[in-house]
């Protein structure tokens, strides 16, 4: 199949940066990324510059590869990231609009690829437990609800991609800290610094310059992961009782 | 009192304001509403004007309606600071291709709430210099019932809708006001961290209804003192 792509070329953080557009000859059995890797090929082959995007376990858990397709995070398809997206999806001769993801607080850095370092400093203020590591427990040491257990295990599915941020009108990364916090909040492990955690995630994403929730939900449409927005309901009550409650 | 300060400047802390002003001009709305449809009396205007004076001489109504100007204002401004922050966080750079999709609510409404705002702040100058202004400032005719003397709002009301101009523009405003509650409604509860397997969609059911309802009450008032006194 014959594929027109109008990829954003941009040499560096300071350019100005413009679409350039390419023909590629993909095979229908081809992931998203390896028509690129294609592509690369041949610009490589012609001397030019190939085009630079991240990917890394190529099987939708790292969360690197976020593209926006078509004006979609990680393309058409629901549920899924760009690397599991593959080109039977596509007909021959279509046209197909490759752009970074474009938040204040993901900066560019070459054609596709953009710095997502914000989301380290969020989960370095408070997404983990801090409890002192040594050999694992016994399983069933601390009993919890296969329901609970469940709904903490939907919110960790998220691979942090940054794909909310990208499909926000508003570029909030409520999804992604709202996930976060959830899955850390349901669990009694999680438990005993919840109040710390979501007062200091939140105060280090409004610190980066993400924009604020406005409960559009594109976020959810775009996820691949499909995180729900009843996790930002979460968040918001965890934040409201540890900003207005006390520990003692 | 720093905690505090802390976070009503927050992220969350804001769009809590946003949505407990909100819900308040979302009571309002009914009150105005109900009020208002006493303009459907053919009766000369004597219901309307008569609750029209109980509405700016009784303590407790003047005492609410301040309280009402200030969540008008602290609502729109601080909506307006909410929008210009979440312009910057997008950043300069839009994307060529854009497409926003929503689940469980009505994707342009939630994506133009802003602009919906902006249109609803402009509505309501124009309509409380119409109206307001002229009760609580400007020399009304007087109106005398049962020997009483009050203030005939109910004729310059009655004179601005055979306008057919000022029709179209109340009824066009309250379609605006109809897509901002269509989002508004609903979004307020979840900001509030309120999303609950049982009772949410019983929000949203309540809040589209709502949402249609009232605008279009309102928008029947001028149609029909247009079309029939």
């Amino acid at each position: 199949m014959k594929l027109t792509l109008k990829i954003w070329r941009q040499k560096s953080p300071k350019d100005k940066g413009r679409f350039e557009t390419y023909q590629v000859e993909a095979s229908p059995h081809m992931s998203f990324l390896e028509m690129l890797d294609v592509l690369n090929e041949e610009l490589i082959s012609k001397k030019e510059e190939p085009v630079t995007f991240e990917h890394d376990c190529r099987e939708g858990i790292c969360g690197t590869c976020g593209l926006v397709i078509n004006g979609q995070p990680h393309g058409p398809n629901k549920g899924t990231a760009t690397c599991q997206l593959h080109m039977r999806f596509y007909k021959d001769g279509d046209i197909i609009v490759i752009e970074p993801y474009r938040a204040s607080a993901f900066p560019a850095l070459k054609d596709l690829a953009v710095d997502r370092s914000a989301f380290d400093r969020i989960i370095q203020a408070g997404g983990y437990i801090s409890v002192s590591t040594g050999a694992p427990q016994d399983g069933n040491a601390i009993p919890i609800e296969k329901d609970q257990a469940a709904h903490a295990f939907d919110a960790a599915a998220c691979i942090g991609c940054g794909a909310c941020v990208a499909a926000c009108p508003n570029a909030s990364a409520m999804l992604f800290v709202s996930a976060k916090v959830s899955h850390l909040a349901l669990l009694p492990q999680g438990k005993v610094e919840a109040r710390r955690r979501a007062q200091a995630m939140v105060k280090q994403m409004d610190a980066e310059g993400f924009g604020m929730c406005s409960n559009i939900t594109a976020c959810e449409v775009e996820c691949p992961k499909e995180i729900s927005v009843t996790n930002i309901a979460r968040l918001n009550r965890e934040y409201l009782s540890a900003s207005l409650g006390s520990e003692v | 009192m720093s905690w505090f300060s802390n976070f009503l400047t927050s992220s969350i802390g804001r769009k809590m304001v946003m949505s407990l002003t909100g819900i308040f001009l979302i009571l309002f709305l009914v009150v105005h509403l109900v009020g208002n449809l006493q303009l459907l009396y053919d009766d000369g205007g004597e219901k309307f004007n008569l609750y029209a004076k109980f509405m700016t001489t009784n303590p407790l109504i003047k005492t609410t309606s301040y309280l009402l100007y200030a969540f008008i204002l602290i609502h729109a401004v601080q909506g307006w600071l909410l929008w210009r922050k979440n312009r910057q966080a997008r950043g300069p750079q839009g994307y060529a291709v854009k497409t926003t999709k929503s689940v469980g609510t009505n994707s342009f409404a939630a994506s133009n709430m802003g602009w919906l705002g902006t249109i609803i702040f402009i509505f309501l100058a124009i309509h409380l210099y119409q109206f307001w202004l002229q009760m609580k400032l400007g020399h009304l005719p007087m109106a005398i019932y049962d020997g009483q003397e009050v203030k005939d709002l109910y004729a310059i009301v009655s004179v601005a809708y055979e306008n057919v101009g000022f029709v179209i523009f109340y009824v066009v405003s309250m379609i605006v006001i109809a897509f901002h509650l269509l989002h508004g409604f609903q979004s307020a509860f979840q900001t509030l961290g309120i999303n609950h397997r049982k009772y949410t969609p019983f929000i949203k059911g309540v809040g589209k209804i709502y949402a249609i309802l009232i605008p279009l009450g309102f928008a029947i008032i001028p149609v029909y003192m247009y079309l029939f006194h």
